[in-house]
């Protein structure tokens, strides 16, 4: 009962509240909100992946992956921005697929080693070539989204009100579908080559196409979190994918936490508030990787299991207090 | 002249310098609870190990139905109906109780993400789920279902690693020593469920130190010491027999 109606006013309610929040906001703290909602597409992806045990250091230049594949389809072939980024989507689970070979071959540290030395084979190949990657400066004035009316709202995707919107409804679908992937016994088996594998594979797993099938889904969704970036700042370049911007993806999850679907998702929220109400107003933007690390830090030796940890701490109280009224209801 | 159900033979297993199976030989029957015993080190796990596909022999065979099946994938042997348990209470601990039987109906109800996604697969996860409380039930464990599986005491994770292999629904059914943790009186209703399991068709391979089990269990009997077949017979001869008692006497442990 309690959970039905929290279905009911729950998810039209943060729907509501999701669609009102850009009104409260200032045009940069817009542009800082469209940000942060392709980045909880990459980082719900990133804890797809990890799902099975396996934690990479490759994923942003997967995004990258999406992100260029995205604007050369629009620019070199003229397809249709919205075309161009779902083929995008599929070019980054491609180019992930043909990375499993040589990558779960290893496990573990060595996969983590792998990983990392595989995205920077790719980000080296975008610098070398200045044709068709446009070498380190990449690509620019790629084709933005182009403007359509639903009737009640028309899209001006020069507005960072209309991409985040557009973003909102990619992204919520994205995570809606990883949701399902988890709670079915494809995600099952997931966490079961996770905890076990020499059991999983006991029962008739084949682990390693598991691992690849959890590698390769949430590549593709972390190439449209890179599609829905590239056409939204309209340029890409190597650099924007480097092990920084992992090291970001990482803090986000570390911190918030990657035993439930939306530690993750609450980490990069909570983070990129603090870095934008913090940390910019105050002044400390060139500091963030420093103050990163040191969150980074203090998160594993103070709150081991993530923001989510809290959460899950509060919701039990919650639920404990409930059923405690239920009964003195009932007496 | 038929085909054995399953062969072992000329099954060996080197690590460096030390020869841990050696030619070892051996049949097992359909339908039979077949034992293999022998004083600890003497090969068992590592036998298993190789029949599973969990490694690969360094020499010999092991044939199912006629069907070479030594060198596969410990996934692709699952798949040809030998499933096994292992000696250690190696279970998805973090997982609930019957989280784990539903990983043991993988093969019966393959998952598939497009059908999990737009929501076909409802009468899989409800077989699955009917296939997995099944088991449960069998071992007594339904009760348990929603419990974590690393918290129940450690009689019922021996039971739930066998829940496991049962959901599979395999024609062999490898158990590296069930009884370990288990009372006296869990060890008579375990041997009461693997009779029952026989009699529904499963073949079933045992390792287990408990003697009064191995006798009161075992059609046939395989004893190996050193890494080396040393005999094979009904319990009765086992029992008595000259080699197998000076084994164990040179051993740890005592035939009962
Ligand atoms: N992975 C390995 N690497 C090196 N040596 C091993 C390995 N596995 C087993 N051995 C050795 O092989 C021999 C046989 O071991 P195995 O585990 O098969 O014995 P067992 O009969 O199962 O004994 P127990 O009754 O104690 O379980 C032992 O001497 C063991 O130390
Ligand atoms: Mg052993």
């Amino acid at each position: 009962m309690r959970n039905r109606a929290l279905h009911i006013i729950g998810w039209p309610a943060l729907a509501a509240a999701l669609i009102a929040l850009p009104y409260g906001l200032s045009f940069s703290q817009q542009e800082v909100l469209v940000f942060l909602t392709i980045n909880v597409l990459l980082v719900a992806s990133y804890r797809l992946l990890t799902l099975t045990g396996e934690w990479s250091l490759g994923h942003v230049v997967i995004m990258g992956v999406g992100a260029y594949a995205s604007a050369l389809y629009t620019k070199e072939l003229g397809i249709y921005v919205p075309i161009s980024m779902i083929l995008g989507a599929c070019t980054a689970a491609l180019v992930a697929m043909l990375l499993s070979f040589p990558l779960f071959r290893m496990k573990g540290f060595y996969f983590l080693i792998g990983s990392f030395a595989a995205g920077e084979i790719i980000r080296l190949l975008w610098k070398r070539f200045r044709d068709p990657f446009g070498g380190p400066k990449g690509i620019k004035k790629i084709d933005p989204m182009p403007d359509f009316d639903i009737g009640i709202y028309s899209f001006d995707f020069f507005e960072p009100i209309s991409y985040y919107y557009l973003a909102l409804v990619v992204v919520g679908i994205c995570l809606w579908i990883m949701w399902r992937i988890e709670r079915s016994p494809v995600g099952l088996t997931f966490h079961a080559v996770h905890w076990q594998d020499k059991l999983a594979e006991a029962a008739g797993v084949n682990v390693r196409a598991y691992r690849t099938l959890a590698f390769v889904i949430a590549s593709g969704f972390a190439g449209l979190s890179g599609a829905l970036l590239a056409h939204y700042i309209g340029t890409v370049n190597p650099n924007s994918f480097d092990i920084e911007m992992m090291v970001f993806v990482l803090t986000w999850a570390i911190v918030g936490g990657t035993a439930t679907f939306y530690g993750p998702i609450i980490g990069a929220i909570v983070l990129t508030i603090l870095n934008e109400v913090v940390l910019r107003e105050m002044g400390f933007e060139q500091m963030r990787p420093l103050i990163y690390g040191l969150l980074l830090i203090c998160s594993v030796l103070f709150l081991p299991k993530g923001l989510e940890s809290v959460v899950q701490k509060v919701l039990a109280r919650r639920n404990g207090s409930g059923a405690a009224a239920a009964g003195e209801e009932q007496a | 002249m038929t085909v054995p159900f399953l062969e072992i033979s000329g099954l060996t297993k080197r690590f460096g310098g030390l020869t841990a199976v050696d030619g070892l030989g051996f049949k097992v029957e359909h339908g039979a609870i077949h034992g293999l015993i022998g004083p600890n080190g003497a090969g068992k796990t590592t036998t298993f190990n190789m029949i599973s596909g969990f490694y690969k022999p360094t020499a010999g065979q092991v044939r199912l139905r006629g069907e070479e099946i030594s060198g596969l994938k410990m996934y692709e042997v699952a798949r040809r109906g030998v499933v096994r348990t292992f000696q250690h209470s190696t279970l998805f601990a973090e997982l609930t109780v019957l989280e784990n039987a539903l990983v043991g109906t993988h093969m019966s109800f393959r998952p598939n993400v497009f059908a999990a996604i737009i929501g076909w697969d409802a009468e899989d996860r409800r077989g699955a789920r009917g296939r997995a409380e099944e088991a449960l039930d069998f071992f007594g464990l339904l009760g348990h279902a929603h419990e974590r599986a690393g918290d129940l005491p450690h009689g019922h994770q021996r039971a739930l690693g066998m829940a496991v292999a049962m959901a599979a629904h395999p024609d062999v059914m490898l158990l590296d020593e069930p009884f370990t943790g288990m009372n006296p009186e869990e060890t008579n209703r375990m041997m009461a469920l693997m009779f029952k399991l026989r009699d529904s068709g499963v073949t079933i391979l045992i390792v287990e130190h408990d003697m009064h089990a191995v006798m009161g269990l075992c059609d046939r009997i395989t004893v190996m010491n050193f890494g080396r077949f040393l005999t094979e017979g009904v319990p009765q001869e086992i029992r008595t027999h000259p080699d197998v008692i000076k084994a164990y006497l040179g051993g740890v442990r005592h035939v009962a």
